[in-house]
């Protein structure tokens, strides 16, 4: 008994002191934040003051000779891993893209599998030097996690997928219709804001697995299912016939995916931003992998010119060489191919651009002067 | 001795399939309903999986997939590194098996011939001949340990010592990127290799540590016994899990900036510390089992303490664990899975990769077959072979 009572001091105490040392877990990454603000404000003053570590990541990527790009090794159309290994998807692209833009080789990256728990964590240790895993852009990840959210390359939002045998069309169809979807705070909160708003009933069936969602909503035990729209076009095709079901025209979020470093390194998220505007300018003004070369040779288009480091020393500027766009764009290819590639209607993936059309032809991407 | 030679053997029955089928099957008229209804459900269940697994399954996943199931992403041009590892393996395994368990036929011929086996899968030619070759290899460590059996045992004994050491060193590589032994990331080392050198440090490392740790607990010395005790309780008291998360999320906040331990590491670390608790538990099983006489005759013959420990308790108390260390081993083996959340792509892992490749979306059921069946198969050679050392060291003859 006093054996017991022993061990039971000991552990209450170890417990007790150990308690304080793991709850204040997240806070060191917390204080860095508010600590780099100011001095980040300051670099913009005035270029010669440089925040402190400025410029670190990207020493230690030069330095080891190969980027660090945190992934999701397993979602389709973004990043994937085939049969003999090897990576593709727009995820992996675009971090093809950051090595070809700082190292001059699309290949001189380790793609580090994370999962949504140690994500961020990942991020903060320096375990991975960019995060490109279909990461939505939220307030408190931008601000209580000390991170920093590069522009989104992919606008998705929550969907409603149904049978097209059903005939529903729109949001007011679905009144009184059961609801299929996975659990997780967000996906029921934003639906149920949906139908409340507009006085709908529904009935919500939750499932803890994606594919439970679908063989349910498939087996027609559900009118209609909910998620993230690059995940209802992933999940319709591996439907036996794809085609007898429709993704409506509604979008109940908005789910921002982006590239996230950590803060406190300007340079390195200018290079992530610039890589991201680089592919986007491509894009806009048709230029590709196949006739780069050409336009490097011929064009008199002066953003151009700049771009692909004929005129200025643009890529100095971010500390990289001047041929850091023309390296990217040979050998990856501009935003459109990499879609085209990975999510066109070629693929088993296919997803229309949409709003993640360039902002001339009605899509949201939006390039900042190269100038 | 006259009197043990009057003791006659209890009479057997005759053992006939009719009898023993009467016996187990179809005692009484209630027995035979049960019997037959059982056998019907178990027809009917069985139909079912082997009627889908030979006719809708569509197991070219698998096939395809297999490279990338084993060695996760590991470069195919490094693959010969896995080999050597494989037909290392295969010969210690023929040499033990012709030093130690020899004695039956049927396991002995599985064993010789498993690699022959392998070789008959689905795969392309030259990883058959390899299979063959490592088969050869094996058959050739058995005869050797038939003809030299005396020589062999300390070789072997310390081979099996130094493999896992060897193993990860070769798979890991020590030179620069064109280097004949590059070095290979641990981000792409995955699939059951992952599983299998995760599981075998752990296990490996977990047992000294866990034997200190029991022999700790049961010290005179307060500070030594406290310590031990905390360390197994709180670590016990805690799921795999929260340990796994604890050294991928929150460990690299407490270190230096700058310091980083790769995350495989990491969780093989987490691993090892976590079965060393419960492999304290089972050791301190064994030492409480045995009879303090056992220490004073120690004490009386004057041997010290440690040499008592070392001599006379420890060689019977492993022996009395081994079952129980079967069990763990197993146990923690399948427990390796849970390093898929964390991130590393393990056989579970990799599994998820496999079924997010858009030409096999939907392909659930295949390969999760395929992965209990791989998961059955490893863990039940291990309760065998637990089983042909437990019959070697006479555990069954001194408890039955």
């Amino acid at each position: 008994m006093r054996k017991i009572l022993f061990v039971m001091v000991i552990l209450s105490v170890l417990l007790a002191a150990c308690a304080p040392a793991a709850t204040p877990a997240p806070a060191p990454a917390a204080t860095t934040a508010p600590a780099a603000a100011p001095a980040a404000t300051a670099a913009t003053g005035n270029a010669a003051v440089k925040p402190t570590g400025f410029g670190d990541i990207l020493k230690g990527v030069l330095a080891r000779g190969k980027l660090k790009c945190g992934i999701n090794p397993s979602n389709p159309g973004f990043s994937v891993i085939d049969s003999t290994g090897a990576a593709s998807g727009l995820d992996i692209d675009m971090c093809r893209a950051v090595a070809a833009a700082v190292l001059g080789d699309p290949k001189l990256v380790e793609f580090v599998p994370t999962t949504g728990d140690t994500r961020f964590t990942m991020l903060q240790t320096g375990d991975i030097d960019v995060l490109i895993r279909s990461t939505t852009y939220t307030f408190t990840r931008d601000t209580d996690l000390g991170l920093n959210f590069a522009p989104p390359y992919f606008y998705d939002g929550q969907g409603i997928m149904v049978k097209k045998a059903s005939g529903f069309t729109k949001l007011e169809d679905l009144n009184g219709a059961s609801i299929c979807m996975g659990r997780g705070a967000t996906t029921e909160l934003n639906l149920a804001d949906a139908m409340a708003a507009k006085k709908l009933k529904y009935t919500a069936s939750l499932f803890d697995n994606p594919d439970d969602v679908f063989s349910t909503f498939e087996q027609g035990r559900c009118d209609a299912m909910s998620n993230d729209k690059s995940g209802l076009i992933a999940q319709r095709s591996m439907a036996k016939n794809p085609d007898d079901y429709v993704i409506l025209d509604v979008t109940l979020s908005k789910e921002p995916l982006a590239p996230v470093v950590r803060q406190g390194d300007d340079q390195w998220y200018d290079i992530i931003r610039w890589t991201e505007f680089a592919l986007w300018i491509a894009d806009e003004k048709g230029v590709t992998q196949a006739n780069v070369d050409d336009t490097k040779a011929k064009s008199q288009d002066a953003e151009l010119q700049r771009l692909l480091g004929v005129n200025g020393e643009m890529g100095a500027k971010l500390g990289l060489k001047n041929e850091w766009a023309y390296n990217l764009i040979k050998s990856v290819g501009n935003f459109d191919e990499i879609w085209q590639r990975n999510l066109g209607p070629t693929t088993k993936t296919a997803i229309q651009r949409g709003i993640n059309n360039q902002w001339t032809k009605g899509g949201l991407l939006y390039a900042m002067p190269l100038r | 001795m006259t009197a043990s030679n009057q003791i006659l053997p209890p009479p057997t029955e005759r053992y006939t399939i009719l009898n023993w089928l009467r016996k187990n099957l179809f005692q009484n008229w209630l027995s035979s309903i049960v019997t037959l209804v059982m056998l019907y459900v178990i027809f009917v269940s069985l139909r079912g999986i082997l009627v889908w697994t030979l006719t809708e399954g569509q197991w070219q996943v698998i096939i395809a997939n297999l490279r990338l199931l084993m060695v996760g992403q590991y470069p195919l041009q490094q693959i010969w590194r896995i080999w050597i590892a494989v037909g290392i393996f295969g010969a210690l395994i023929g040499l033990s098996w012709g030093l130690w368990i020899r004695q039956k036929l049927a396991a002995t011929l599985i064993t010789l011939g498993g690699p022959f086996l392998l070789a008959l899968l689905p795969v392309d030619t030259a990883t058959r001949l390899t299979w063959v070759g490592v088969g050869f290899i094996t058959a050739a460590g058995f005869g050797l340990a038939r003809v030299f059996p005396r020589f062999l045992r300390r070789i072997v004994l310390v081979a099996w010592l130094v493999y896992l050491p060897v193993v990860l060193l070769l798979v890991r590589g020590w030179t620069a990127e064109n280097g004949p032994i590059p070095t290979v990331g641990t981000n792409i080392w995955g699939g059951l290799m992952l599983s299998g050198l995760i599981a075998a440090v752990g296990i490996i490392l977990s047992f000294p540590i866990g034997a200190a740790l029991a022999i700790g607990r049961m010290s005179r010395y307060p500070l030594i016994s406290a310590f031990c005790v905390v360390y197994i309780e709180l670590i016990r008291a805690v799921p795999l899990i929260t340990v796994f998360f604890m050294s991928q999320t929150m460990l690299p906040l407490f270190l230096p900036s700058g310091f980083n331990i790769d995350p495989l590491m990491r969780a093989m670390t987490a691993f090892t510390l976590f079965n060393a608790a419960y492999m304290a538990e089972n050791v301190r099983g064994g030492l409480q089992a045995i009879p303090k006489g056992q220490h004073e005759a120690a004490a009386a013959l004057g041997l010290s303490s440690f040499q008592s420990l070392r001599l006379i308790i420890l060689p019977q108390a492993l022996r009395n664990i081994l079952p129980i260390l079967t069990a763990s081993v197993i146990g923690s083996f399948r427990d390796t899975s849970l390093v898929m959340i964390v991130g590393l792509l393990d056989f579970l892992g990799i599994a998820r990769v496999v079924l997010a490749q858009p030409q096999f979306l939907g392909r659930h059921i295949e390969v999760y077959i395929f992965l209990a069946f791989v998961y059955w198969l490893i863990s039940y050679i291990v309760s065998y072979i637990g089983q042909m050392i437990e019959a070697r060291t006479g555990v069954d003859a001194t408890r039955r």
